[in-house]
């Protein structure tokens, strides 16, 4: 199992222009991710101990204490992933 | 009057926690909750009636078969259809839409023809006429809408004509909650000898209807977005029209009497009475009751109560976001034309950046294009996130979606 697969239950390509790439974490595992996500991504500002505005590698994102995370002006799900596995290793 | 909080109380779902809060659904125009009502009802007929109706002569298949005939009854009242051979259950709107395009369409539009569409309709209004006319050969045309989101009442009328068979119209947009007097443009079609295909899935659910009244063709609605299970809708259709179409699927229930004819090798076919001969197969029986059910509880309710109710939040709701000072509001500005639906966006957010920031605060909204991406072309909007009500929501829960898009603002 990739590391990607092994913290994310599903990638959503939202609807919109924007085409946002929504990135919904395993819920047992989705602590462990974002404790992860935040050792390495710059974070940029907190919202009520809850939103994470952060930055790696010039992309832009949020991340929820919920498990859920939003990227955004990404070429794709393949770069993505690719982030993703930069974050999650 | 409308009791919110016995409303409330029949919902098992709204006592619940998301994210350590109390769950505020504002996503009512993609699907409502359900009341313990209808869960109870489809429980019910699964622990105590469930057989195949139609179908068999024994006591459980009868009682499966009243009371899914009951349920067409209930449903055409609903809507003051003449009766239950008007009334087709099918799985939703989508699939009612369906329905008339490859039932009627297929067979009755040629080349020549044109199917009058409206810009903001849902995608299930579009794209039905869009794959037809490929087979066909006929013409979509588009009638325009106005900057604020409501039809041009006026581009309509300049682009039908006597080579117009149809039109195709949202009954309230699923977007902006823009209401269309369908009424007026069911008029202006009879004149050219077009029939009118009313999307309801936004209004039955949350307004009083009267298909006679309407004296519209067709009227499709969804039973899941009016506290019915998923996987039930209705078609209403008038019966004269209904008789001269074809089938839609074939197969059991929908057919009276396949006979094999040795000599040509064939089999001949009867159709089945309506609304039968629309429902093929075994149908969702279970779904049906559970609609039935839904009905019950709403005309219990009152239609005019719901709607004065909804006119309210809406109304309290478009105040109250006026002191969000990032928000944008869009849609019509004269709270008329419009029922209980707010598409808005958030400065510097995108519309799923809204929806799940609300979300981590237990505030369930939609994002996006809500099938409906024509009209967030036409209104210059890359998506946005929508607020939708019904019964069951409050001014306080309003109050609440207030107070954390302001503490978003700020941070």
């Amino acid at each position: 199992m990739s590391v990607v697969d092994n913290y994310v239950a599903r990638i959503d390509e939202a609807c919109g222009e924007e085409k946002d790439l929504i990135v919904i974490f395993k819920y047992d595992k989705k602590d462990e991710a974002i404790k992860k996500i935040l050792e390495k991504a710059k974070r940029e500002k907190t919202v009520s101990v809850m939103i994470f505005e952060l930055t790696f590698r010039n992309t832009s994102f949020r991340v929820y204490a919920t498990g859920k995370a939003i990227f955004r002006k990404l070429k794709g799900k393949d770069e993505l992933r690719s982030i993703l596995t930069e974050l999650l290793s | 009057m409308l009791d919110v909080d016995k409303i409330r109380e029949d919902f098992p779902i709204l006592k619940r926690k998301i994210n350590g809060y109390p769950l505020i659904y504002f996503d009512n125009a993609a699907t409502s909750q359900k009341p313990i009502q209808v869960i109870s009802a489809v429980t019910e007929f699964y622990e105590h009636h469930n057989a195949n109706i139609h179908r068999a002569v024994y006591t459980l298949s009868q009682e499966a078969s009243e009371l899914y005939e009951k349920a067409h009854e209930e449903v055409a009242s609903f809507i003051n259809a003449k009766g239950i051979e008007e009334t087709i259950f099918v799985r939703g709107t989508t699939e009612a839409i369906n329905l008339v395009a490859y039932a009627w369409g297929l067979h009755k539009l040629r080349k020549e023809d044109e199917v009058l569409v409206t810009l903001m309709e849902h995608h299930s209004n579009i794209v039905p006429w869009e794959n037809l006319s490929k087979i066909r050969g006929f013409r979509v045309k588009y009638a325009r809408i106005r900057e604020d989101g409501t039809l041009d009442y006026q581009s309509l009328e300049d682009m039908i004509s006597k080579k117009t068979k149809l039109v195709c119209v949202s009954h309230v947009s699923n977007v902006t909650g823009v209401v269309n007097d369908v009424k007026k443009i069911a008029k202006l079609a009879h004149e050219f000898d077009a029939l009118v295909l009313v999307d309801g899935a936004q209004s039955a659910p949350h307004m009083p209807v009267d298909v006679k009244d309407l004296s519209v063709d067709f009227f499709a609605f969804s039973g899941h977005k009016m506290l019915a299970p998923t996987g039930i809708g209705v078609l209403y259709g008038k019966r004269e029209l209904l008789e001269k179409m074809e089938p839609f699927h074939g197969g059991g229930e929908m057919i009276r009497e396949v006979s094999y004819d040795s000599a040509r090798d064939r089999c001949s076919i009867s159709w089945n009475e309506l609304p039968w001969k629309f429902e093929a197969g075994t149908p969702n029986s279970c779904g049906g009751i559970g609609l039935m059910e839904a009905v019950r509880y709403l005309k219990n309710i009152g239609m005019d109560n719901v709607v004065s109710y909804e006119k309210e939040l809406t109304d309290y709701a478009a105040d109250r976001l006026k002191e969000c000072k990032k928000v944008t509001v869009f849609g019509p500005k004269n709270p008329k034309v419009k029922c209980g639906i707010i598409p808005l966006n958030v400065e510097g957010m995108s519309s799923h950046d809204v929806a799940l920031l609300l979300d981590s605060y237990g505030i369930m909204l939609r994002s996006g294009f809500h099938c409906a991406q024509p009209l967030h072309q036409l209104i210059g909007l890359k998506s946005s996130a929508r607020a939708s009500f019904y019964i069951y929501n409050t001014k306080a829960e309003i109050d609440r979606l207030i107070t954390v898009l302001q503490e978003i603002e700020q941070a």
